[in-house]
């Protein structure tokens, strides 16, 4: 439907306070994204601009270059899903056709069928809801919409690990069967990675990587071995982190290697690193 | 086909180790159906491109092709391709490190030939 999504030199200030600094981003559509952030990072109000929810101080978003704010064409399209509690008193099926009523391609089957896989239950008032159960409502909602460009804040926050198992599998399915982009903003990195195509993190209101997860991860490389050869290995090479057992030293090295590198890096081990472990070195505090 | 995934690796590539590791081990046969990405992805929850990623991957080296619409099949002769793959990577796989090993413990040649000899039938 639509082909890519531009944020153009984007800025937020909120009173004194600049959130977002001068950010361009580029998304192809039809991806499963993973955006990753710490807290204050700017991560959901990146995600508000993209929503239309805030208006950026300057820049634009644009999706085929066409703005989204205030466009109603483009707003019923894109959904953004938080895990807030409502103080709603309309039941929870009446709730969601509501706002459904604003969305073109909703699914009613589909709703009421995750409905039962969540055991949500129709006929209560929304805001008797449960954490868990009002982390399952906003989740219906945000599937069933079948949004070209859906947003997912981490909305699982209120669900236990069974529930959350259960919303990545509908993810998946439904990305499979309706194609769409889908944007998954969370802390559970290691729980979430193996459904991200691509990655994009968000350090201190700037975007610090956008990329394949495969390209990204391919980065990281931890190197193990007797000190001084892991040592004369890694000289001229950034080095993320290093840990001495003995008289085995590993490093975290990043920066790809090539072909002739690892060649050399024989009776080393070599390994790669998890996402989790290039997120919290690539964002943390200068000491 | 493992249950899990680890850390050493990237995804798309144990995705094609384990095809790989079941055709070896006889689990899929030459024109055989491999799984297909939707049970793979309701199996292990990873993005669909990641297993395409690992798919394409097979097909490029020859090992799986596509029939379009139906599915991905073990290529004629794909035991044999990984087969002989496997037997050059051996030596430098097992044989390496056991010597190596071996040199460490201070083992003779002897030794080593005995053990092998223990498992002859």
């Amino acid at each position: 439907m639509y082909n890519v999504i531009q944020f153009e030199d984007v800025s937020l200030q909120l009173k004194n306070k600049q959130i977002l600094k001068n950010i361009s981003l580029s998304l192809e559509t039809n991806k499963i994204y993973g955006l990753l952030g710490r807290n204050g990072a700017g991560k959901t109000s990146l995600l508000s601009l993209l929503a239309s929810f805030a208006q950026a101080t300057s820049g634009r978003v644009a999706i085929d270059g066409v703005s989204v704010f205030e466009n109603e064409n483009l707003m019923e399209n894109i959904i953004f899903i938080r895990d807030i509690k409502l103080d709603e008193s309309e039941k929870v099926w009446k709730y969601i056709k509501q706002t459904a009523a604003f969305r073109p391609n909703f699914d009613e089957d589909y709703a009421k069928a995750l409905m039962q896989r969540f055991r949500l239950p129709e006929d209560v008032a929304v805001s008797s809801l449960s954490r868990g159960m009002m982390s399952a409502m906003h989740v219906v909602i945000g599937l069933a919409s079948r949004c070209a460009i859906t947003i997912f804040d981490e909305a699982y926050l209120g669900m236990d690990a069974p529930a959350r198992v259960k919303f990545y599998e509908e993810v998946l399915n439904d990305y499979m069967e309706h194609p769409r982009t889908i944007i998954l903003s969370t802390h559970l990195i290691s729980e979430m990675e193996s459904m991200f195509e691509g990655v994009i993190i968000i350090d201190q209101g700037e975007i610090v990587i956008n990329e394949d997860l495969d390209t990204f991860t391919s980065r990281g490389v931890s190197v193990t071995g007797p000190i001084e050869e892991v040592d004369a290995f890694t000289i001229g090479k950034t080095v993320l982190k290093e840990q001495v057992l003995g008289n085995t030293k590993q490093a975290m090295v990043y920066g790809q290697l090539s072909e002739e590198e690892k060649q050399r890096a024989n009776g080393l081990q070599l390994a790669q690193i998890t996402l989790q472990e290039l997120f919290i070195h690539l964002t943390k505090e200068e000491s | 086909m493992r249950l899990t995934f680890d850390d050493t690796k990237p995804i798309f590539q144990q995705i094609a180790e384990m095809i790989e590791d079941d055709i070896v081990n006889g689990v899929l046969k030459d024109g055989d159906q491999i799984p297909s990405t939707n049970q793979l992805v309701a199996h292990y929850k990873i993005n669909p491109a990641t297993i395409l990623k690992g798919f394409n991957q097979l097909v490029d080296s020859g090992i799986v092709y596509k029939k379009r619409g139906v599915g991905m099949f073990v290529a004629d002769g794909a035991f044999e391709m990984l087969r002989n793959r496997r037997i050059s990577q051996f030596q430098q796989q097992y044989i390496e490190p056991l010597i190596a090993e071996a040199k460490k413990l201070g083992m003779t040649k002897e030794e080593i030939q005995k053990m092998f000899d223990s498992y002859e039938r």
